[in-house]
């Protein structure tokens, strides 16, 4: 198909604080980031006119209704998808196609969240729920998780493929490197294989290092036309390709718990693009667990399927190695909000822009960035490349 | 003691728990398609039919996968942690969600032969588990 996506660009991109910031709520979070971003573009508020945006805790129904309210916009597109921490890479997917067909001019796609603050500062579960109405039922009574779900597949990843928990450390301790070079990251003190491997069990085989941080953040793309776009403050990147997908919403009926839907996503982003997996300098792989990552590189078809735990071996995806992966340190040890995937774009952005100081990828040109959503049940992989 | 959180049958799924209540573990299977499938549905998740049945199932399966849980999810599984969470591949094809209880967690495997068991968690719910078979 000819790809009116190309013709799309991301102009501004902003985090807002992040960690613990308990004196400000997710709204705030997600307009101050969407400020900060319409800035960093050389736009204002005013030439918003498409808002893609979701909040999945509390406050947060009729999610693009309450926060246009909320920053004084009137969108003539509004998009409230809302699949989990993928959905925000899926944003990308549809304000381009809005922008191409000429149904908006100025999207604005932005998130915030309190996750940490709204537990009251402290990690771990928050349900209080006692009785489950829906499907949800068939998997709320047995004790199901997060982090349960997804080590699930990590069992069974190492049961099919002999994949190891070492292999799984190689990511979280390559990670951590990248974070060592962020100010923005939380946790920046190095970690060894044997720290991950050490660090408790929460649901075998997942050690506490395995999983990601959980803090409070806000973040925001703008994007416009590639038209509009050389006109504006910053170099326009642009939207190369874009797929996206969703195989289940509950674990028990992910049809293959070592096969994500980014074989999916992943796929159409590439074939639209035209690109290969040799083009993509640097990768933003949407990390909640380390088996996340594992799955998704697999899926993408950076490496064979059962292969990716000798894909990630030998620091392969840390600072100086040959595969640059989650750059600005990832969910495992930058930030964590509950929802990712728009932290992928933000830091995709500014590698392609060289923005990147001392994590900066060497000549960066094109990034790929693959959101994870739900329990490993939906993905958006957008491929973004340099004007 | 704090319960879990406990399900609240509807219109697919009040057969499937009145059915445990009386530890008998039903399925469901489509006429038209021939399927079966779960969890229960209003119509077959395979042809999008709605002449399903309800069947006996043999309660027999094997597990696909597990996890041994150290850490609580809600309140209510604070006494029973660690628990093993597991998905079960049913002898009839689909696979749930349940626990592996009545043996030591460090003995699950992948590929063990499971069968049902009844755990009554209250007197209005009962939950269909799976221990060694």
């Amino acid at each position: 198909m000819a790809n009116a996506l190309r013709d799309v660009a991301i102009v501004g991109v902003a985090e807002s604080d992040l960690g613990r910031v308990p004196d400000k709520s997710k709204f705030q979070l997600s307009a101050e980031a969407s400020r900060l971003a319409l800035d960093d573009a050389g736009l204002s508020v005013k030439d918003v006119d498409g808002l893609f945006t979701t909040i999945i805790t509390e406050g947060g129904q009729f999610s693009s209704m309450m926060m246009a309210e909320y920053m004084g916009i009137t969108p003539r597109f509004t998009d409230s998808t809302s699949i989990g921490g993928s959905s925000f890479v899926v944003y990308v997917e549809h304000a381009a196609m809005a922008i191409a067909a000429g149904l908006c001019d100025v999207a604005l796609i932005c998130h915030g969240s309190t996750n940490i603050s709204d537990r009251g500062g402290k990690g771990g579960p928050v349900s209080q729920s006692t009785e489950v109405f829906g499907p949800t039922q068939f998997e709320e009574p047995y004790g199901v998780s997060t982090v349960g779900s997804y080590a699930l597949a990590a069992q069974r990843h190492m049961h099919e493929y002999g994949t190891t928990s070492e292999q799984l450390a190689e990511i979280a301790v390559a990670t951590r490197k990248w974070a060592s070079l962020n100010p923005k990251a939380r946790m920046r003190d190095p970690i060894t294989i044997d720290d991950v491997m050490n660090s408790r069990v929460i649901a075998s085989p997942l050690h506490l290092l395995d999983c990601c941080l959980v803090t409070d953040a806000g973040g925001a793309v703008v994007l416009t036309s590639l038209e509009r776009a050389r006109d504006l403050k910053k170099a326009p990147v642009r939207v190369l390709g874009a797929g996206e997908a969703h195989t289940h919403r509950m674990i028990s009926q992910m049809p293959d718990l070592t096969q994500t839907a980014a074989a999916i996503s992943g796929k159409l982003a590439f074939e639209r693009s035209g690109l290969t997996h040799a083009d993509i300098d640097v990768a933003e792989i949407y990390d909640s667990f380390t088996i996340t990552v594992l799955l998704t590189l697999e899926s993408l078809g950076f490496c064979a399927k059962g292969e990716g735990g000798a894909f990630v071996a030998n620091q392969r995806t840390a600072p100086g190695g040959d595969f640059p992966m989650n750059t600005q340190g990832g969910a495992l040890s930058y930030t964590h909000p509950g929802m990712f995937g728009i932290f992928t774009i933000i830091e995709a952005v500014r590698q392609v822009r060289g923005e990147c100081d001392n994590r900066q990828v060497p000549g960066a040109r094109i990034a790929l960035c693959n959101g994870t959503g739900g329990t490993l049940s939906s993905t958006g992989t957008i491929i973004l490349g340099r004007d | 003691m704090a319960l879990p959180p406990l399900p609240r049958p509807y219109q697919d799924t009040a057969a499937y728990w009145q059915a445990a209540r009386e530890h008998r573990f039903i399925i469901q299977k489509c006429s038209d398609c021939g399927e079966y499938q779960f969890y229960p549905r209003g119509v077959c998740s395979h042809c999008l039919s709605s002449a399903l049945d309800w069947q006996e199932a043999s309660g027999k399966g094997e597990v696909y996968s597990f996890s041994i849980n150290y850490r609580a999810p809600h309140p209510g599984f604070a006494e029973q942690t660690p628990f093993v969470l597991a998905l079960v591949t049913l002898a009839e094809g689909p696979r749930m969600m349940t626990n592996i209880v009545d043996c030591d967690p460090e003995a699950v495997k992948i590929g063990m032969a499971v069968t049902v068991t009844f755990d009554d968690v209250t007197e209005e719910v009962t939950l269909p588990k799976f221990r060694p078979a």
